[in-house]
């Protein structure tokens, strides 16, 4: 087999969640009554990206053949911490930043560490975590608001353009992507991350850094799910404890990592192409608007077109001519 | 016994799980540029004392000395810092990483931190070469890769971490004769290289072949060492077993006649490229053996009869009646009547966490139902009736079957099915990884149910087995079946000839070694 | 011979092991109407008791559907807008005069069924993890029925039969929710341990292709058995449609955690094939009692939230924990 063959093999998903992506942005953009311009381009990226980073945090928990149903709740909260801690002057409020990151990375690593040493399922640790989480989000927020003083010109900087034409949204979750996962997935840790979420017994076996991979992988999460409800926060200028919300962050953060191919077996996919899941998803939604449907389909059309896309992944069924591969 | 300090000294090593002792006061020396064999049941403690030796499981009691200074480890990773790499029975593969990921798995090389991918990849192709697996592509997925592929990565794997005292447990059970030929080129190459092999295997001519020293365990108890080729194979079989050995096989009833209308026919039965043209018949009271090397179809031909497969051509009749099986529930219906034992008891045959009685009556649960309703009075009394019949050792039925001996473990599977007393029985390698006494007792039974009618069919990778259990043997090549050997004419000698599928003169020449891989034919193996 | 008989394990102390997750949430039940009581003496009446009782039927014929789905090793995230969709849908029924109203309760449990066998043949046949089916079911239910009602509140009421379900005393003093209920319960208990059906659902639970080979008829049970979820789900939703007197959009919303979390700690194994309903039963009690008493002890929301949480973990940490890989 050429070189080539293997990338392809092991980009597969990817490309096949950036082929999604640009159909429905196409289309998306095709049928908008103002086209392809930066306002839409805009508008389109600092709603999907916010989706994409808790995406990416549910992705590095899924590759461990975990699931992290508190990816919401550490959003949510993270956004109500935004709320106070982002006012003042410039520097006060990029602390302010530091800390709402801080907050989702502690989160992760409380997930991380009871999942670990209390060696509980992740599902129901989550689900109790996320409790807890939104918990204190409604103790930061009874009522969504703000701090009066709240730097709008930091939020502006993130959630506009660049030179006027590129979303500033969109060059950061690229940078975000070069400094947390590029080097995270090619370092030791991040490769054991994979290793645990296939075979976590082998991984063992062969002397890697399971615990720490796991830690990881939570803690990670939880920072990245810290960039979700920041930019949140940047987009809204206000902090909102919302049960809703959060769930739904946690359901569609589920569903963008499928439609970006990552296994939720474990050990098969990349943050990337769960950051087109996550547009592609983001951008499934914007479609009924632009063809002028009433928004209550709006669900209905997402629930379909999820539904419509894990189906075709269970095509690879028809060609299983053992049936008893279909239950590994 | 070789001069000079041990490599490795194990003193005194005790080991308990629960109330059973797995080792108790063992000991063992290992030196540089030996191969030394270890022999012993399943559950005589040859697992535990390796897992002890490479940090997987940490001894209760005992020392362990390396180069005469005491060590302990306390992970894997420790003991491979120590020069000791072990491969285990259980692939330690993980299978959504590249050949090369697997190879270089505990401390690749780094630059800034981050993995060098292209240093990775060339220690990864330099361990490929050593373990004789040039032809695998470090950047192949492992997951792809058939088992015994897998096995010589397994192998490079080790060998990436320069082992001092390399470890392989039952390491060629999955390969076929051409790999085995190639790997015990490999470990001879590095024993002369200076590097200490322990080697576990139920497979007595690889030991003959390659081992320097062998010792007995039996009971988590090392038996005796000795210099290989001072015991016959008997007295060995007498070390593992505690007791004088019986003759292994029951004796064969005459065949049941020519004219006596097959239970199952099978006409040009095909399925993808794995299994061509097959046509076989089995009689009433006959035990039909399938031969060959490993992976020739021999699995697939038993879960095609089964209902298992998809796109399964040919003809099935069973009693003479034309009948498409598309499902194990179909197979074990009654006008089929089929019972199959699965190729993996732990994944195929047993849901392990269930009690020894849920998972006796599960297959056979209709029978003892009404509406979907079970008569828990009918259960318990034939699961009690098997348990007897079978002399399973349980400590009651209400213990999940986890806890039994993987012989125990193995007659349930066996004994699920014989509560819908079957007409067709197929064995899928029923003994492997067995005790010797249930070995026995499965050959008692497997006769016991020929002479009360069944007709079966028994997969075996043992040739022994084939020639001592079987009336007549079906080789298979290539997922079709090449010779049919009958009667007096199932020797170690035919079987090997027809399962390389060379000719019998060719045969003749290579036969002499008696069970020793043909490298002559390898070639059209691989 | 040699120690062919493993772990001689005396099978009392196995079977006390199994049942520790229920003793301690037995045990934290009492524990919580004790606590209670020092706050008041209301706490021990049998007013609160039934009245608790009652209001955890409702969980409790959730969580039975949802536990069926777990002995199993799948989940059913679909449960609030199943469960809202029963409510809905018998409640839409109930408009159509004598005969709707006569239906409307079979009706809303029969759509709760038909989406839940939608899901059931995703998992069982086309093999796509339950987790991502059940979303993908939850949300085409919640499109289905946001699109129905416009968004609102529906304007339809429940039928009489469904307020009688819900809020009616059968025998003297016995809400009929308990019965249901207790009703429900003995069904689960019997079909799980004395049926051929429920010997299947802890096979499939432990090793689906051993249970496969065995000749059961695998996928066929797991897509019956996510209809059975759906439908207990819907029949939920009735009966909280019957106590509130009519559906709502979001009704659905605060039973998805709740009843997965009380079937865990009743001991069911998350990861399917261990588990018994009295465990569940304890569990449903336990989570309804500790609702109730923060919010009696009037502690803000968020409190209870992370009490919620903490209670959740504490008990897990407890006896929920996996055995470690060496």
């Amino acid at each position: 087999m050429k070189e080539w063959r293997f990338f392809a093999a092991e980009q597969r998903a990817t490309l096949l969640a950036l082929v999604l992506f640009l159909v429905m942005f196409i289309i998306y953009v095709s049928n908008h009554p103002a086209g392809f311009t930066p306002n839409v381009v805009q508008t389109a990226s600092n709603k999907g990206v916010i989706l994409a980073f808790v995406a990416m945090a549910q992705t590095l928990v899924v590759l461990t053949a975990g699931i992290d149903l508190s990816v919401g709740m550490i959003f949510i909260l993270c956004n109500c911490v935004g709320s106070y801690v982002l006012g003042g002057t410039m520097a006060s409020a990029l602390g302010g930043a530091g800390l709402v990151l801080l907050t989702g990375l502690g989160c992760g690593m409380v997930n991380g560490l009871i999942v670990i040493f209390g060696r509980l399922q992740p599902i129901v640790t989550t689900i109790a975590t996320g409790a807890i989480f939104f918990g204190l989000a409604l103790w930061l927020r009874p009522f969504p608001g703000t701090v009066p003083d709240f730097n709008g010109d930091l939020a502006d900087l993130f959630t506009g353009k660049l030179f006027g034409v590129v979303p500033a949204s969109l060059v950061f979750l690229l940078a975000v992507v070069l400094v947390v996962w590029v080097p995270l997935s090619r370092s030791v840790i991040g490769r054991a991350i994979y290793a645990v979420g296939s075979s976590d017994m082998a991984a063992y076996m062969s002397g890697m850094p399971v615990k720490l991979a796991r830690f990881t992988a939570f803690a990670v999460g939880g920072l990245l799910a810290g960039f979700g409800g920041l930019f949140l926060t940047f987009f809204t200028y206000s902090g909102e404890a919302s049960l809703a919300n959060g769930d739904n962050y946690t359901l569609f953060s589920i569903a963008a990592v499928v439609l970006g191919g990552v296994s939720l077996y474990g050990g098969r996919g990349s943050a990337i192409g769960a950051i087109f899941g996550a547009l592609a998803f983001r951008t499934i939604g914007d479609l009924l608007f632009v063809f002028d449907f009433d928004p209550l389909w709006q669900p209905l059309f997402q629930g379909l077109v999820l539904a419509l896309a894990v189906t075709f992944g269970a095509a690879r069924l028809f060609r299983i001519r053992n049936r008893l591969e279909m239950f590994s | 016994m070789a001069d000079g300090q041990a490599l490795l000294r194990m003193e005194g090593i005790s080991k308990r799980y629960g109330g059973v002792h797995a080792l108790e006061d063992a000991h063992l020396d290992v030196h540089a540029g030996r191969v030394h064999a270890i022999l012993g049941e399943n559950g005589a403690g040859k697992s535990t004392l390796i897992k002890v030796m490479s940090g997987v499981v940490a001894p209760d009691q005992g020392r362990m000395y390396l180069d005469g200074r005491e060590v302990s480890f306390a992970n894997p990773a420790a003991a491979n810092r120590a020069g000791i790499v072990c491969i285990f029975q259980e692939l330690s593969l993980i299978p959504d990483l590249s050949v090369a990921d697997n190879i270089i798995a505990s401390n690749p090389p780094t630059r800034f931190g981050l993995i060098d991918r292209r240093a990775q990849r060339r220690l990864a192709e330099e361990a490929l070469v050593k373990a004789g697996g040039e032809d695998i592509h470090p950047r192949a997925r492992v997951g792809d890769l058939p088992l015994s592929r897998q096995q010589i990565v397994e192998i490079a794997k080790a060998l990436a971490r320069k082992p001092r005292l390399l470890i392989l447990d039952e390491a060629t059970s999955a390969l076929t004769a051409a790999d085995v030929t190639r790997v015990m080129a490999v470990l001879k190459r590095l024993r002369s290289d200076g590097m200490a092999l322990l080697y576990i295997s139920h497979r007595m001519h690889e030991i003959a072949e390659l081992a320097d020293e062998c010792t007995v365990f039996r009971n988590g108890r090392n038996v005796e060492s000795y210099e290989q080729g001072a015991k016959t194979d008997n007295e060995v079989v007498e070390m593992m077993i505690g007791r004088e050995y019986r003759h292994a096989f029951p004796p064969k009833p005459p065949r049941p006649a020519e004219e006596t209308p097959p239970a199952l026919a099978v006409r040009n039965l095909s399925w993808t490229d794995k299994l061509s043209d097959i046509s076989l018949e089995v009689r009433p009271g006959e035990v039909v053996g399938l031969g060959g090397l490993d992976g020739q179809g021999q699995r697939d031909l038993l879960l095609a009869l089964f209902g298992v497969l998809r796109g399964v051509t040919g003809e099935i009749a069973i009693d003479g009646r034309p009948m498409a099986i598309d499902s194990p529930r179909q197979a074990k219906s009654a006008d089929v009547g089929m019972a199959l034992i699965p190729e993996d008891r732990k994944t195929e045959g047993l849901m392990l966490p269930m009690s020894v009685l849920h998972n006796l009556s599960f297959a056979a649960l209709g029978r003892h139902a009404r509406f979907g309703i079970i008569d828990r009075q009918a259960e318990a009394t034939s699961v009690d009736e098997m348990i007897r019949l079978l002399a399973i050792r349980s400590n009651g039925t209400s213990i999940p079957v986890s806890a039994l001996s993987g012989g125990n473990q193995q007659k349930v599977v066996i004994a699920k099915w014989l509560m819908l007393s079957p007409r067709i029985i197929l064995l899928n390698d029923p003994t492997r990884g067995i005790d010797v006494g249930t070995k026995q007792e499965i050959y008692q039974l497997l006769r016991k149910l020929s002479g009360e009618g069944a007709a079966i069919i028994l997969y075996s990778t043992d040739y022994d087995e084939l020639i001592g259990c079987c009336d007549r043997v079906l080789v298979m090549y290539d997922g079709t079946i090449k010779t049919e050997l009958a009667g007096d004419e199932i020797t170690e000698h035919a079987l090997i000839s027809s399962a390389l599928n060379i000719a019998p003169q060719a045969g003749a020449a290579t036969g002499e070694a008696g069970h020793a891989p043909v490298s002559a034919a390898s070639g059209s193996v691989a | 011979m040699k120690q062919d008989t493993a772990t001689p394990q005396a099978p009392m102390l196995l079977h006390l092991r199994a049942n520790l997750p229920i003793v301690i949430s037995f045990a934290c039940i009492i524990l919580l109407l004790l606590l209670g009581s020092l706050y008041s003496e209301n706490f021990l009446s049998p007013d609160y008791l039934i009245q608790q009782l009652k209001v955890a039927s409702f969980l409790g014929v959730i969580a039975t559907g949802m536990m069926l789905i777990i002995l199993m090793g799948q989940i059913d995230l679909s449960v609030p807008w199943l469960l809202t969709t029963g409510a809905m849908m018998a409640s839409a029924a109930t408009a159509f005069g004598p005969a709707g109203e006569f239906l409307a309760v079979p009706f809303g449990v029969f759509c709760g069924f038909a989406m839940g066998m939608v899901s059931g043949v995703g998992v069982a046949y086309l093999r796509i993890p339950a987790m991502i089916v059940t979303l993908a079911m939850n949300v085409i239910a919640q499109g289905l029925m946001v699109a129905y009602t416009g968004g609102f509140s529906p304007s339809d009421t429940a039928s009489s039969g469904m307020r009688y379900l819900a809020t009616g005393n059968l025998i003297g003093g016995v809400p009929n929710a308990i019965l249901v209920w207790i009703g429900i319960g003995a069904l689960a208990v019997f079909v799980l341990n004395r049926t051929t059906f429920g010997r299947a659902v802890y096979a499939i639970g432990n090793r689906e292709s051993a249970a496969f080979l065995s000749g059961a008829a695998t996928q066929r049970l797991m897509m019956f058995g996510f209809g059975i979820s759906g439908a207990l789900a819907a029949f939920g939703g009735v009966l909280l449609a019957g106590y509130a007197g009519k559906a709502a959009q979001s009704m659905g919303d605060a039973y998805l955690l709740p009843s997965i979390a009380a079937v865990v700690l009743g001991g069911t194994s998350i990861l399917g094939g261990r588990g018994n309903y009295l465990g569940t039963v304890a569990g449903v009690i336990l989570v309804t009692l500790l609702q109730s008493i923060l919010s009696v002890m009037q502690i803000a929301e968020f409190g209870r939230q992370i009490i919620y949480g903490l209670v959740i973990v504490t008990m897990l940490l407890l006896y929920g924990r996996e055995r470690a890989l060496r």
